[in-house]
């Protein structure tokens, strides 16, 4: 409240040392402002390049985009092709198989490693004896920065030779030989280094989030004689809600743009699993909408092609802006009651 | 206020005889979860660590990668890796700058409040956004005729893919960490210090230089190695601006801007390439990169508890 005045008082003494036009501060204020506005600015124009760049495809199959027909790889090809020859381009492309890879992949790991991350989280901040406690949080955070080619490079030379020698039968394997290879790249392997990859993200703010709750909340229902382990889980675990959601939605973001480790693990090939064919189903290849951006990237010089993989970046930019905004707006309640992670 | 220390409200000699079956099925799965956690994470290190030393040669830290049929002959990551020091350096020389400054005007001056507001959800979508989308991106921006100049052209096509291209595009993926942090560290300074600041006639941004972010310095410093992590963790935007193509390609012979225009790889990128789904497929090589990288990530997180602790021992406001 009393920033105005002082705020004045700069004023008047540049003014009496004969500063002419704006302060000092005035100039700072716009320097930065203006700053601000460019990097806002580049955000607003990677939509806008990006939507361009997407929109022929779009344009071209409407709402068909997003469902099903016809064989991906030929499509691709097709439209790789019509760039090549510089015949009239065809855009048909029909992305269902990519994003069925995607949902379920995503989910599988999201759900998986937001169950896992809580009871770890609640371990580590509640119920981890100290020593531990001090090896698993830098532990936590040096797996949540371990560069997502390491993990890719551990599921392809442990993950996939384990899933496909042990865990596939000869006979499974033979079940499905004309249309896919059992490889043991696959849903299962592509959900498992997933898992293990995000799970120390959300482990991180789960844990800082429960962290944030005030012990004298938990101590009020201790002192009632509840017992420590509903404790933490009616009242601390409940509190950090809006943390919750927003450590999940910053995962889910990771799981979904993750194109590197995804590529190298899923498969390559895209194929939409089909949950009817049972336990096969987890070993069947796919391929998500980032990976097939990845496998791709040399078909970038025919126009066709580039259109297609420019709306497949649109759909991940759209989903993970969503995320961004779902993730920010959860976290306002904890604000509110006036407990910040 | 209640006091938020973080002492364990269980008492270790309290036997859980007497709890509810859920709540004690809840208790052994924590503890299931959690050790189960700290296997998998001591597998993960260990098979890394084992890897690593068993294919890790010091002539592979020396030779460049080279074209050969066999193992022996394709040589070590030695550009690989210096890519990776210069991409780190040259994408927090831009992101750190840029991203203090973002982080004070939010937090010193925010306004109009509409822009603050925009600028904040800008910077947090940045961070979620899939590092293929800002490569993309970037392919479409650095192959603009007007940015040619920091990339090669033929023939009047730019290639769009440099070392600038590649640490601009990256910087955008450490800046969203340094405004983070840098922000977090202004606002846990009280008021009462800027007062004290405007009361013996400094300026407003004055204050801000001499005072808040020597203050700060810890948080900028964390926010920049968490910064640098996520960097040079990076392989999306590598495989795609930097071009991927193993050793050093100079755009023309002026000695560092024609290495700066022309493309290169990182480490990651060199791990991609080596894994068995790569094309060059030599996971011996992949193994002792990833160590390599491996060892950054980890004297990068090394530094960021150092920094924190060190920071949490000196003076608090009162």
């Amino acid at each position: 409240m009393n920033e105005d005045y002082f705020l004045e008082q700069d004023r008047d003494h540049e003014f009496l040392e004969g500063n002419r036009g704006l302060s000092q501060d005035q100039r700072a204020e716009l320097g930065l402002g203006a700053l601000v506005f460019v990097v806002v600015g580049l955000l607003v124009a990677m939509l806008a390049f990006v939507l361009h760049e997407a929109w022929p495809s779009f344009a071209h199959n409407g709402l068909g985009w997003f469902g099903g027909g016809g064989s991906v790889d030929q499509q691709i090809q097709s439209l790789f092709n019509s760039g090549q020859y510089k015949t009239l381009p065809n855009y048909t492309f029909h992305a269902w198989p990519l994003i069925w890879s995607t949902i379920l992949i995503t989910l599988g790991a999201v759900a998986i490693a937001f169950v896992t991350s809580l009871f770890v989280a609640v371990f580590i901040v509640e119920f981890a004896p100290a020593w531990l406690r001090r090896i698993l949080e830098p532990v936590v955070r040096l797996l949540a920065s371990v560069p997502s080619v390491i993990y890719g490079l551990a599921g392809v030379l442990v993950i996939v030779p384990l899933i496909g020698n042990h865990v596939v039968t000869q006979g499974e394997k033979a079940s499905v030989t004309p249309t896919i290879q059992l490889s043991g790249a696959s849903l299962l392997a592509a959900v498992v280094i997933l898992t293990v990859m995000i799970a120390p993200i959300m482990i991180a703010v789960f844990a800082d989030g429960l962290q944030a709750v005030p012990r004298g909340w938990l101590e009020g229902s201790l002192a009632l004689g509840i017992n420590e382990w509903r404790t933490f889980w009616k009242v601390a675990v409940r509190t950090a809600r809006p943390v919750l959601v927003a450590g999940t939605v910053l995962a889910t973001a990771r799981a979904l743009g993750e194109a590197i480790m995804v590529s190298m693990v899923s498969g390559g090939v895209p194929f939409a699993p089909n949950p009817v064919d049972g336990l096969i189903f987890f070993f069947e290849p796919s391929q998500p909408l980032a990976a097939t951006i990845i496998r791709n990237t040399e078909g970038l010089s025919s126009p066709a092609l580039k259109h297609t993989l420019y709306a497949i970046a649109a759909v991940l930019l759209f989903s993970s802006a969503m995320l961004s905004i779902i993730g920010w707006a959860a976290k306002q309640p904890m604000r509110r009651y006036g407990v910040v992670p | 206020m209640s006091a938020v220390t973080a002492t364990p409200v269980r008492r270790p000699d309290r036997a859980t005889a007497s709890w509810r079956l859920s709540d004690r099925l809840g208790l052994g799965l924590a503890w299931l979860l959690g050790l189960l956690f700290c296997a998998i994470a001591a597998a993960i290190v260990i098979y890394f660590l084992v890897e690593g030393l068993r294919y890790l040669r010091p002539n592979l830290l020396v030779t460049n990668p080279a074209a050969a049929a066999s193992e022996t002959q394709t040589g070590g990551f030695l550009d690989p890796l210096l890519g990776t020091l210069i991409i780190g350096a040259m994408s927090m020389a831009i992101a750190v700058p840029v991203g203090v400054g973002i982080a004070v005007w939010l937090s010193e001056f925010g306004r109009p409040t509409g822009l603050a507001r925009v600028a904040e959800s800008a910077v947090e979508m940045m961070a979620g956004e899939p590092s293929i989308v800002l490569a993309l991106f970037g392919l479409t921006l650095f192959t603009l005729p007007a940015l040619g100049f920091l990339s090669q052209s033929t023939h009047g096509v730019v290639l769009g893919q440099s070392f600038f291209a590649a640490a601009a595009l990256l910087s955008l993926v450490g800046l969203p960490l340094v405004v983070a942090s840098t922000r977090e560290g202004l606002q846990a300074i009280p008021s009462h210090v800027r007062e004290a600041s405007y009361a013996v006639g400094k300026t407003k941004i004055a204050t801000t230089r001499r005072v808040l972010l020597p203050a700060a310095r810890p948080s900028v410093i964390t926010g920049t190695m968490l910064g640098l992590g996520r960097v040079i963790s990076d392989t999306a935007i590598v495989l795609l601006l930097l071009g991927g193509t193993l050793t050093f390609q100079s755009a023309n012979s002026v000695p560092l801007l024609g290495l700066l225009r022309g493309t290169g790889d990182t480490l990651t990128g060199y791990i991609y390439y080596n894994a068995p789904t790569g094309d060059g497929n030599q996971p011996s090589k992949a193994y002792a990169a990833a160590f390599v990288l491996m060892l950054f990530v980890l004297a990068i997180n090394l530094g960021v508890d150092f920094v924190v602790s060190r920071s949490r021992k000196a003076v608090t406001w009162k």
